[in-house]
């Protein structure tokens, strides 16, 4: 299968008074069509700020200090704002956290998906569009009554199904969904979850997902890349990242879960916070918190190691000169 | 069985919404509490727990019915005003929003040390700022952090210094609302391990509101499940889990994403309709207790 979406070495910068934040630090990797990718990690681990730096919807004080973007074959690195909202809507899309700041609340639902049709077609009669904008209703799940009402009518679920029919008005090759359900309540998450995954199948849309919640991301990714102060640390199938974690923060991420917890045991915590990256530490940035950590950790940073065709992680761990340790978290934990 | 701590009996709270209509943010809730146990509220945004747990804070006066609190009727003027010492200090609440629950133009050491100031407790450690120091180091945040103000700290952070300011006080009956959901899963384990710590070392009584199931399972003994303002099963944790009667019980287990790509993707599309409100809470089984229609 092409690659839509490659990202290679990617750096990106904050400028602020207190100095430069390496917010995005040396990433790589690549979407298929039709696949979906889940990046997970804390918050403040760049996740945003990488999918952000994709769109170019980052402010000024941002800077993309090296590596190439390029989308369906082109390269989107430095190209200006007046092509790039040619791409938008039409290559790639957003679904945002929060679906109540995402929508205009003095403009009726269905008249703000029918407005994203209008940008992207604008010589399309009206008629036309109405239609479009029905199907797109349909298409989340949402009766064409709803179109009439304005933001504040609609529940949380229902609000977010708006979203993502904007986001979805163009047909993009890849949508991006950054925490689509952290806003919404358990039974909500587990409805928009399972229409990301109908969409996904349906129109064949790649899908980046954005996610601090493992559970979330088992349910809806093919792969997964986990990130740590602003590194993609591993990254794998679902299977992989799941059931043979090799980094160790993968494994204290796993183990930290309450639903991984055993009978009548402390649940396992992460000692420690994640490092400023105003002044990121030398070497693995995880190595004070990890219980693994060798020397070599602190001074120098561990190189992808490669461990199957999709499976990649980065600890000096796999080294061959590396002792041996055993996974805590190998076979996954249901069997 | 332990002594019962507090007693909530057919409280209701309405709110008064725009064209005569009424919000039952909750509806005839009953359910005790004992010493030493942790009493877990699930349910979705706008079921009304919240509402629940500031009218067990005396924040918010219910329409009807009553709660006792160690015998003590809280929302009795007489009553409260005698026994106002012990009630403000020995309950305590941790807010789910750290962001507006702390005062930004004050030091986290301030802050922390406030309701020992206000209700003139000696500082058992010589001074203000070393119980404050005590009390962010047991949260896990080192001496550092006293002189920062609350927008210096991250979310984690904040959370952790509203906890440790409820915890200045040694209450024995806290309640926290949504405390771990603003953070991040290796924080929210700290956090975890500092409550169950505090319930099986220090007795502390919870009654701990969440929305993320895994985390009441791991923390809580007994759970209420509320739905529309109403409890619709209540159960000791590991029966709630492994036998929910509910229907509203059932799609809520149903719904939550484990960290288990297989199973999650052989998991059918879940259905959601209305649930069933009606009826009464009977005792299915010992201490299982289930909403049902007519005699179920």
């Amino acid at each position: 299968m092409a690659e839509l979406l490659e990202v290679k070495n990617l750096s990106v910068s904050f400028q602020t008074p207190q100095g430069e934040i390496e917010a995005v630090r040396d990433v790589s990797f690549s979407v298929k069509a039709g696949e979906a990718l889940a990046i997970v990690g804390e918050s403040g681990c760049g996740k945003s700020v990488l999918c952000k730096s994709i769109l170019k919807l980052l402010p000024p004080s941002a800077q993309i200090k090296s590596g190439t973007i390029s989308a369906g074959g082109a390269d989107i690195t430095a190209i200006p704002e007046r092509e790039m909202r040619k791409l938008r809507g039409r290559l790639f899309s957003m679904v945002f956290q929060d679906p109540m700041t995402a929508l205009n609340p003095t403009i009726p639902a269905g008249r703000q998906i029918a407005e994203a049709v209008c940008v992207h077609r604008p010589r399309m009669p009206k008629a036309e569009v109405r239609r479009r904008a029905d199907a797109l209703l349909e298409l989340v799940g949402l009766e064409p009554e709803k179109a009439r009402l304005y933001p504040h009518q609609l529940s949380g679920g229902m609000r977010q199904r708006c979203v993502m029919a904007i986001a979805l008005a163009a047909e993009p090759q890849i949508l991006f969904a950054d925490e689509p359900t952290t806003a919404l309540d358990v039974t909500v998450q587990a409805q928009i979850l399972d229409l990301l995954r109908e969409i996904q199948r349906i129109l064949g849309t790649a899908t980046v997902l954005v996610s601090h919640d493992l559970g979330v991301v088992a349910r809806v990714a093919d792969r997964v890349a986990v990130m740590y102060a602003g590194k993609i640390v591993e990254i794998g199938t679902a299977e992989e990242i799941f059931y043979d974690p090799r980094h160790p923060y993968t494994w204290g991420l796993l183990l930290a879960l309450p639903a991984c917890a055993r009978e009548g045991e402390p649940l396992r915590a992460i000692p420690g916070a994640p490092p400023s990256l105003l002044h990121p530490p030398k070497g693995d940035a995880f190595a004070p918190r990890s219980r693994y950590a060798l020397a070599i950790d602190y001074e120098e940073t561990p190189p992808m190691f490669q461990i199957t065709e999709t499976h990649f992680a980065a600890t000096w761990l796999l080294d061959r000169r590396a002792p041996s340790v055993e996974s805590p978290v190998k076979g996954g934990f249901y069997g | 069985m332990a002594e019962i701590l507090l007693d909530v009996q057919e409280v209701s709270c309405r709110f008064p919404m725009p064209g005569r209509t009424v919000l039952r943010a909750v509806d005839g809730v009953s359910f005790q509490i004992r010493r030493g146990e942790v009493f877990g509220l699930v349910g979705e945004s706008g079921s009304g727990k919240s509402t629940l747990a500031r009218c067990i804070m005396n924040l918010c006066r219910p329409s009807a019915g009553k709660i006792f609190y160690q015998g003590i009727d809280i929302w009795d003027k007489k009553q409260f005003r005698e026994n106002r010492k012990r009630l403000q200090t020995a309950r305590q609440i941790i807010f789910q929003d750290s962001t507006s629950s702390l005062n930004q133009r004050m030091k986290a050491a301030d802050i922390i040390a406030e309701p020992m100031v206000i209700h003139g407790v000696t500082p058992p450690r010589g001074s203000w700022r070393a119980e404050a120091a005590f009390q962010l180091h047991y949260v896990g945040l080192d001496a550092s952090y006293l002189d920062k103000y609350p927008p210096e700290l991250s979310g984690g952070m904040r959370q952790r210094v509203a906890i440790a300011r409820a915890l200045s006080m040694e209450p024995e009956f806290l309640v926290a609302d949504e405390p771990v959901s603003s953070l991040d899963v290796s924080i929210q384990a700290q956090i975890l391990n500092l409550f169950r710590h505090l319930q099986e070392e220090h007795g502390f009584t919870f009654l701990f509101i969440a929305h993320d199931l895994p985390v009441i399972r791991y923390l809580c003994d007994r759970v209420a499940v509320m739905y529309r303002g109403k409890i619709v099963e209540l159960a000791p944790a590991e029966t709630l889990f492994a036998d929910p009667r509910h229907s509203y019980t059932r799609a809520l287990l149903a719904s939550v994403p484990l960290p288990d790509p297989r199973r999650e993707r052989a998991r059918k599309p879940v259905e959601f309709g209305e649930f069933s409100t009606a009826g009464t809470l009977r005792e299915l089984a010992p201490e299982h207790f289930v909403l049902t229609e007519g005699c179920g």
